[in-house]
């Protein structure tokens, strides 16, 4: 069964093509750019491209699976509006994943921090134990992601209890990745998986495979925006005359 | 018929999440969703509210297009999107959905710009359009006058508002005088009961100083000033402010500088169709007053009905099927979203 695994939450524009057999994963094929202000431009001659690399034809798919974020929201909805659009044209199913559990499967096992670049000096997270996520997802400040990491793990703290200044998450999990976790590397004073920055496609067609199996019903692509629209409302109108 | 182009056309530069169908120059589809009830209380459209309601709304808008057409995307020949101008975040989710139904379904893709998709509109309810045509675009997000000499490859600009739009302006007003949003429709409901005489505002541009360097230009900035300065000094006086007077003297002072201005232009240019567009053509004082003058200098007047003046995804459709007619080559994959798409460019080249 063919899969396209789209993901665009991160500065990457993800286009994999994977077979998902009745007992694994096989045949993938990935295109990745890194830029993060060009998903509009690049998604889409990267799928042309993976299914021309693999000699196959969008009709030869049976399912979409999409990373849905947290992400920075209008790269993140280039990949949803593409998988959602290309569903409905082929009449297949779409699945979503949380794109950091994409990262945080492939992380495989241990304890994990995955953190992504949410711009404003902030951090889309999760944590993850052997490839399961624990806590999140969330976006903080990579300065208060280890105090809230601190709760979430049982230490001797009550949840959600901030610890500015002690930062380090060392000993809650084992190491970080994403790019969020490189970018804040010292912040978190973990050591980071450097070759696992962005959801790779094969981890969110795993994620989605017993759904692809049984032929579970399309679902609609919501992105994990995790943040409210910047949008003030007007204050009382201001005098012109003085 | 059956041999004339099957075009489906995307629209989503700003609050309309529009998809259009036709065949050749007939209107088969023109579904739309709109999230204009998300902005009222922003007193304007709020570029991520708009974002997230075109993800939300594309695939339902597309699906009842397909239906009220009655043909599927296998059975369409040419998608066509509006890939500028208008909001950054929203065109892009239009192209990328429109990348989307392009890829799976094997089809050409053509981006096209928004304000030559508003006078190709046109040819759906009037036939085809005598060529060179003068074009006046007034909505919330665009005032422009421009000089089309071949609809599917160039489109001239004659002149441009240099500070707000006019559907701006009746926003703006619309909400100093405590009436709600969008402003446009409740302006002109409170203008018919009001004289348009009653309070002289200014017509911005007109000046024999202006015209030399604006000749086709707006401004619309010191007329809502003028208002709001108009409107606090009655109500520092403790005197009512005459609602319907006010609108209406200020809708005058708007559809008198539009109108002589795309006359004048039509004067210059030698050109005798004046073709009307953009959600600001509702509007009916503008149309009567384009009218009546037009007439006098024998230039006809052509203004789509209502539905097809505001954004929606017919226009876009109409675009694209002129452009495939004309033998034009489609975009490629990679076509971008560009907020500030300039009007030489009508499709973006592949
Ligand atoms: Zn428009």
């Amino acid at each position: 069964m063919l899969v396209l695994a789209l993901d665009t939450a991160t500065p990457a524009s993800t286009a994999a093509l994977v077979e998902v057999t009745p007992d694994g994963l096989s045949g993938v094929t990935e295109r990745r750019t890194v830029d993060p202000r060009a998903h509009g431009e690049r998604l889409a001659p990267e799928i042309a491209a993976v299914l021309a690399d693999a000699g196959r034809r969008p009709r030869d798919l049976v399912a979409i699976v999409a990373g849905l974020g947290p992400g920075p929201f209008t790269g993140l909805r280039v990949g949803l509006a593409t998988a959602a659009s290309m569903g409905q044209a082929l009449g297949i199913p779409t699945y979503g994943v949380c794109s950091l559990d994409a990262l945080g499967r492939a992380a495989g096992p241990g304890r994990v921090l995955i953190a992504t670049d949410a711009r404003r000096r902030e951090v889309y997270f999760a944590t993850y134990a052997d490839g399961v996520r624990v806590a999140g997802p969330e976006v903080a400040k990579p300065a208060d992601v280890a105090a809230l990491l601190r709760g979430a793990v049982g230490d001797a703290l009550p949840a959600g209890v901030l610890i500015p200044g002690e930062a380090s998450v060392s000993g809650l999990v084992d190491r970080a990745a994403g790019e969020g976790a490189l970018k804040y590397g010292d912040v978190f004073g973990v050591p980071v998986e450097e070759h696992l920055l962005y959801p790779p496609g094969a981890a969110l067609v795993a994620l989605a495979a017993p759904r692809i199996r049984e032929g579970a019903p399309s679902e609609i692509l919501t992105p994990l925006y995790l943040r409210r629209p910047d949008a003030v409302e007007p204050a009382a109108r201001k005098p012109v005359l003085t | 018929m059956r041999d004339e182009p099957l075009v489906l056309g995307i629209e989503t530069s700003c609050d309309e999440t529009g998809v259009g169908i036709v065949r050749g120059h007939t209107l088969l589809a023109d579904a739309l969703a709109s999230s204009v009830d998300q902005h009222a209380r922003f007193g304007g459209v709020v570029p991520e509210v708009a974002s997230r309601a075109h993800l939300e709304a594309l695939v339902p808008t597309m699906q009842r297009a397909l239906d009220e057409a009655g043909v599927t995307l296998a059975d369409i020949d040419a998608i066509a999107v509006t890939s500028g101008p208008g909001l950054a975040g929203a065109l892009l989710v239009g192209v990328a959905a429109a990348k989307g139904y392009a890829l799976a379904a094997e089809k050409p893709i053509y981006g096209v710009n928004h304000l030559a998709a508003h006078v190709a509109v046109d040819t759906l309810e009037h036939g085809p359009l005598p060529e060179p045509a003068v074009a006046m675009l007034v909505s919330g997000g665009h005032s422009s006058l421009l000089l089309v000499d071949d609809i599917t490859a160039g489109v001239t600009p004659l002149g441009a508002t240099i500070d707000d739009a006019a559907g701006e302006a009746f926003d703006k007003v619309a909400r100093l005088l405590g009436l709600g949003f969008p402003g446009g429709p409740i302006i002109d409901r409170a203008a018919r009961e009001g004289d348009p005489a009653s309070i002289v505002f200014p017509r911005g541009l007109t000046a024999a100083k202006d015209l030399a360097a604006h000749r086709f230009d707006f401004s619309f900035s010191g007329l809502k000033t003028a208002v709001a300065r108009w409107v606090e000094s009655r109500e520092r006086a403790g005197e009512p402010v005459p609602v319907n007077d006010v609108s209406a003297s200020f809708q005058e002072a708007v559809c008198d500088v539009l109108t002589a201005k795309a006359i004048d232009a039509c004067l210059s240019t030698g050109v005798k169709t004046l073709v009307i567009g953009g959600g600001v053509a509702a509007n009916s004082r503008l149309r009567a007053l384009a009218g009546e003058r037009a007439a006098k200098h024998g230039i006809v007047v052509r203004v789509p009905r209502p539905a097809l003046c505001t954004d929606n995804g017919a226009m876009v459709a109409a675009l694209g099927s002129h452009l495939v007619k004309a033998g034009v080559a489609p975009s490629r994959l990679d076509l971008p979203a560009d907020s500030a798409m300039g009007l030489t460019t009508v499709s973006v080249p592949g």
